[in-house]
């Protein structure tokens, strides 16, 4: 490709090539290959020395802290009346770039509060049809063999907002929350339970937290088997409160729910034991009447932070989509963004690392006229699987499906620049 | 044996390793059945982990009167919470209302869950006759067992929930 056609639109309503933003393709096409960007005027006073190079700073801290300037970046949460801890809190999306999640701006679920845990009572029961039930302590988890792995964990009811007759008029995260990614590090369940002895009839676990609703959700063996965790540490540190700690279980790829937080007792069973939380809730109840139990992964999904939902562009010119796009089922293989509402797709750059069951960044560049403009993302996975629009996934499912909500996300710019969510 | 064939029996026994075969340190501490008990609070579908007790839907309403009604409302509707009673017939809906009577496919879930879960200020606080007496005022309500029937651990697996054959099994054992 010859390094002029970067600067020609590769899709619909100015879509430009992945590759434009590439330090060895803006060296090679020269300064004159980007005169659209019309640089701003600066005004004739001279600079000024900032006030915080002529005083010392100040000193260190224990435990550090984000500048005060950022404070205002929050999660949205709310809990159900009369009560404080059952609800959730959203992580700040579109406010957030790469692909790892702060640990402080995790999404939280809670069934009945944030459970204030001594770690040296803490114990994990892992018992039912073992050849010996055992317990163990965190001092003595950090004796095993751990793994560390970058995951995504999204909440099975993330996104749900969508499933609304009119578009909720609502940033990302308002929408699309409830989903992070973190390096959890923890050890592997299955070296707990070989040391418990499994009974060949154990073909399911019950796990429950040691929080004031004992959540309990069944995990099939096979999972546990495959890379189920018992995370002590999340991004480095250990767990936070609200995450689970001391220990909470990690089902990469799975419904969040299932990652049971301050994991306290795990029950090997001949089957699902049918808790509350995954036939009344967390099931999936399609127009016919029927519901689907056990659609435990989340599947292929993608949407742009930026800009996104009540945002305001800054004027006609280049920009840079940015987004994240992630699967349950493995690693994302593609995304491909469209401005003008799905007529025309570019592909966008992936981001490194692009790891298995992770966010992954994306990023595409973007000339805005300043005409009408919708913008959607399309993320597909390695098995395949392409990330439907909204009216195949409600046309296959009805509106009380309620979880799983993996639907293209539509956002539209208006001619003086506000971006709004649109149903395409 | 020759050290090309040493190497190609490491590479096979590699290979058949599943995913996280390591050896741990052996750290677990041995528990007795007597320990476990009063942290062994599920209950399976065929009624396994149900305590000894009972109740019937009179007890239950004297219960449920005084811990359950503030959230749930007079008779299981009308709460600021959630919904437990009602909504028959309008599961394949446009307006799906899903209670435990119109919904849950379990009778052995309503006792586990107000057992480990409920009243959500002072969970585990109920003895299990009281946990049994709610579970059968709930049902009661519904309409799915009589008003004189005792629930105990032999009847509550038997209650057959109406919606119990809507459900698909979509995760599969290979």
């Amino acid at each position: 490709m010859k390094k002029s056609d970067l600067l020609e639109p590769i899709a619909g309503n100015g879509l430009l090539h992945r590759r434009l933003f590439l330090k060895s393709s803006v060296a090679a096409m020269g300064a004159a290959g980007l005169q659209f960007i019309t640089a701003k005027v600066a005004t004739a006073a001279p600079l000024e020395v900032p006030a915080w190079m002529q005083t010392p700073g100040t000193g260190m801290s224990g435990y550090g802290a984000r500048s005060r300037h950022e404070e205002h970046i929050q999660r949205s949460f709310g809990s159900l009346p009369g009560t404080v801890g059952v609800g959730s809190s959203r992580t700040p999306l579109e406010h957030l770039e790469g692909i790892i999640t702060p640990g402080a701006l995790h999404f939280e679920r809670h069934h009945n509060g944030i459970p204030d845990i001594a770690p040296l009572e803490h114990q994990l029961l892992i018992h039912g049809l073992v050849d010996r039930p055992l317990m163990f302590d965190l001092e003595s988890l950090t004796r095993y063999p751990m793994v560390s792995r970058i995951h995504f964990l999204e909440c099975s009811g993330n996104s749900g907002a969508n499933n609304a007759p009119k578009p909720p008029q609502l940033p990302a995260s308002s929408i699309h929350g409830l989903v992070s990614c973190s390096e959890w590090t923890g050890v592997p369940l299955a070296v707990l339970l070989d040391e418990a002895g499994v009974q060949s009839e154990g073909s399911w676990i019950l796990a429950e937290g040691s929080d004031a609703a004992a959540m309990s959700r069944s995990i099939p063996m096979a999972k546990v088997r495959d890379d189920a965790i018992v995370a002590i540490y999340q991004n480095g540190e250990h767990l936070r409160p609200a995450n689970g700690y001391p220990m909470r279980l990690f089902l990469p790829g799975w419904e969040g729910n299932m990652s049971v937080k301050w994991l306290r007792r795990i029950q090997v069973t001949s089957g699902p034991t049918m808790t509350k939380d995954e036939t009344s809730k967390y099931s999936d109840l399609m127009p016919d009447g029927r519901s689907k139990l056990f659609t435990f992964p989340m599947e292929v999904k993608s949407l742009i932070t930026s800009p996104s939902g009540t945002n305001a562009m800054q004027g006609a010119g280049l920009y840079q989509l940015s987004g994240i796009a992630w699967s349950g089922l493995g690693r994302i293989r593609r995304v491909e963004v469209s401005a003008d509402d799905g007529r025309t797709w570019a592909e966008a750059a992936l981001t490194d690392p692009v790891l298995p069951r992770a966010f992954t960044r994306f990023r595409l560049p973007w000339r805005w006229d300043g005409g009408p403009a919708v913008l959607q993302s399309r993320a597909i996975d390695e098995t395949g699987a392409v990330q439907p629009t909204r009216t195949v996934l409600l046309g296959e499912r009805g509106v009380n499906y309620r979880y799983h909500y993996n639907a293209i996300q539509s956002w539209a710019v208006s001619e003086t620049g506000e971006v709004s969510n649109v149903y395409s | 044996m020759s050290i090309v064939s040493r190497i190609v029996w490491i590479y096979i026994a590699l290979l058949a390793c599943p995913a996280f075969a390591q050896e741990g340190p052996e750290l677990g501490v041995a528990v007795t059945a007597d320990q476990i008990a009063s942290w062994a609070i599920s209950v399976q579908p065929d009624g396994t982990g149900l305590p000894a007790g009972s109740g019937n839907a009179a007890a239950g309403a004297e219960v449920y009167a005084m811990k359950c009604l503030a959230c749930h409302g007079s008779e299981g509707a009308g709460g600021l919470n959630d919904r437990l009673v009602g909504g028959h017939g309008t599961i394949s809906s446009d307006t799906p209302v899903r209670t435990i009577g119109s919904y849950w496919p379990y009778a052995t879930t309503v006792f586990d869950y107000i057992r480990r879960a409920m009243p959500l200020m002072q969970p585990q606080s109920l003895s299990n006759d009281e946990t049994y007496a709610v579970t059968a005022y709930l049902l009661e309500l519904n309409g799915i067992i009589n008003e004189g029937d005792v629930m105990d651990a032999e009847t509550v697996p038997n209650v057959e929930m109406p919606n119990a054959g809507n459900f698909i099994w979509i995760y599969s054992e290979k």
